[in-house]
């Protein structure tokens, strides 16, 4: 007999469609808008060429920010990620005590915290003395935000290795440091995967961005100068009101998006044929 | 430190000598050995004695300490935390629990085989073999090699193994697995080799394997060996102890044990009245 529980099961499963395609339509949507409106906007000047002045025809690319979103992700992540790999190596390794406890409950809130607010800080700390604008603030500001997002990630991944493990290395007379190593390499997919997706989030960054590393129409011209950045760009261009540069803000997003897809995928690369716990 | 005893050690083996631990003094001493689990305390004063050269059981129902009382011998006991020890464990004459020592030096001298198979997953055979040298710092190819297939062949896991000594230890099944472990305990050249139920994941026929090893490996090494399987203590151990809730009850030879046993206790334990 058709029951009751028979027409639950019906509803709820499509409840839980309906939910995704809801869901899915923004996504899509942007994606949509993004590559429709951005992709004529990439060319060769596109990557080659500083912004064109604020008249109406006037060409040029975004070549600067492209620049220095790289340079500035890429600092940031030398900075952030070993920090953070190894702060999550202290939590799951040799924090089962009251200090790594607390470190874990600050990175918790760490993650949480608004971005803005480290660029305040990387204001106060690197902008307001070096008067003015900088690279080093930005990414002081942008490794901050990694840092929590690695260490929590990297003591996650740590976790999901079997104790079994450690207990063979430590009755093999290895010491603790590089049993940590071995539980390490153990799960290195998922500390890559945890390293990979933090940069993506910093990639993606603006609000700091603004309080801190500002923005230039040159070429990448020292770490205390300000720096040019895609999202920034994304920002004020998308907002002047001239046509060529809205069309060059939207060439910046469809790029930016294809490089955070690009991570995503390298990161689904990674992790496919893993071990359960790696 | 560790190549010179390892040389000696090689040496020792490759001139098949008679054990090379003869002396009527113990190998491993127990004295007023109590263990804790934060407040919780496991071991109740025990005393042991365990012979150089001669496989021990230890035997007892679930949750009597038996576990606890072998880790207490390498020292893995403190690595759960808030876990304490309190009492001294002898290795020819010192105490293991001495301030100035190292954990990690006294676990290369009382080697361990774990419960279930444990090989690293993300190492080949050979690797997992000379895991402990090479993660000790030993880095000469050829010896790496040599003492892989010695180690290997000792457990008689090379003819198994010889031609796909890349692929991972993982691969392998349980009883090898498990011979794997042994193995790499032995690469390193203990003196004294602890088991924590060495056979209680594997099959008949792996277990059988296991044990024939066990009671060829006691002619080089002291074999300490947790069971819950009692035909396994007396097929295999020279020596039995019984231990019941956190205390060492009787310890004999395994045949006074099981065919004379003094406390009545041992007796109901080992003709199946409780356990």
């Amino acid at each position: 007999m058709k029951s009751r529980r028979f027409f639950m099961d019906k509803v709820l499963i499509s409840l839980a469609c309906l939910s995704v395609v809801i869901a899915i339509v923004p996504l899509a949507s942007i994606l949509y808008y993004v590559t429709v409106r951005g992709l004529p906007a990439i060319n060769l000047d596109f990557f080659t060429k500083l912004p064109p002045i604020p008249v109406p025809g006037a060409v040029g690319g975004l070549g600067n920010a492209i620049q220095g979103t790289l340079i500035l992700v890429g600092l940031a992540a030398c900075i952030g990620l070993p920090f953070g790999v190894l702060s999550g190596v202290y939590i799951s390794e040799y924090g089962r005590n009251f200090y790594g406890r607390t470190v874990r409950f600050l990175g918790d809130v760490l993650i949480g915290n608004p971005s803005i607010v480290v660029g305040i800080l990387g204001f106060t700390l690197l902008v307001q003395p070096l008067h003015g604008d900088n690279l080093a603030a930005g990414v002081f500001a942008l490794s901050v935000i990694m840092i929590p997002i690695v260490s929590i990630t990297t003591a996650e991944a740590l976790n999901l290795v079997p104790n079994s493990i450690r207990e063979a290395s430590a009755a093999l007379g290895i010491r603790k440091w590089r049993t940590s190593l071995l539980v390490v390499s153990n799960a290195k997919s998922g500390v890559a995967t945890g390293a990979l997706l933090a940069t993506a989030r910093v990639m993606g960054e603006s609000a700091p961005l603004i309080l801190t590393i500002g923005i230039s129409t040159q070429w990448y011209s020292g770490p205390t100068a300000p720096l040019a950045s895609l999202t920034y760009y994304i920002y004020y261009f998308g907002t002047s009101g001239l046509q060529n540069w809205v069309d060059l803000a939207w060439g910046a997003a469809f790029l930016l998006i294809v490089m955070i897809i690009g991570i995503n995928l390298a990161v689904r690369l990674l992790t496919r044929g893993r071990r359960a716990y790696a | 430190m560790l190549s010179e005893k390892l040389e000696t050690a090689h040496g020792i083996y490759t001139q098949g000598e008679a054990p090379r631990n003869v002396s009527a003094e113990p190998k491993v001493e127990v004295r007023q050995l109590s263990a804790f689990y934060g407040k919780k305390q496991a071991l109740y004063d025990i005393d042991l004695a365990i012979e150089s050269n001669q496989v021990t059981a230890v035997i007892g129902p679930s949750g009597c300490g038996k576990s606890t009382l072998i880790r207490c011998l390498n020292r893995m006991h403190e690595l759960v935390p808030d876990a304490s020890v309190r009492g001294q464990v002898l290795l020819d004459g010192a105490d293991i629990y001495g301030e100035s020592l190292d954990p990690a030096d006294i676990r290369r001298r009382i080697g361990m085989v774990f419960q279930k198979p444990n090989p690293f997953p993300n190492m080949s055979i050979a690797d997992n073999v000379v895991a402990g040298l090479k993660l000790n710092g030993i880095r000469d190819k050829g010896r790496l090699e040599e003492s892989a297939k010695r180690s290997l062949q000792r457990v008689y896991l090379w003819d198994e193994v010889k031609d796909e000594l890349k692929r991972s230890g993982a691969s392998l099944s349980g009883g090898q697995q498990q011979r794997l472990c042994i193995a790499r305990a032995l690469a390193i050249e203990p003196e004294v080799i602890l088991m924590d139920e060495p056979c209680s994941a594997l099959d008949p026929t792996a277990t059988a394997k296991i044990e024939e090893l066990i009671t060829e490996l006691k002619a080089q090494y002291t074999v300490v060996i947790v069971t819950h399987n009692m035909q396994q203590a007396s097929r295999v151990a020279d020596y039995t102890a019984f231990m019941y809730l956190g205390k060492l009850i009787e310890y004999d030879q395994t045949t006074a044990i099981f065919e004379n046993p003094k406390e009545q206790l041992t007796e109901r334990y080992i003709t199946g009245k409780f356990g």
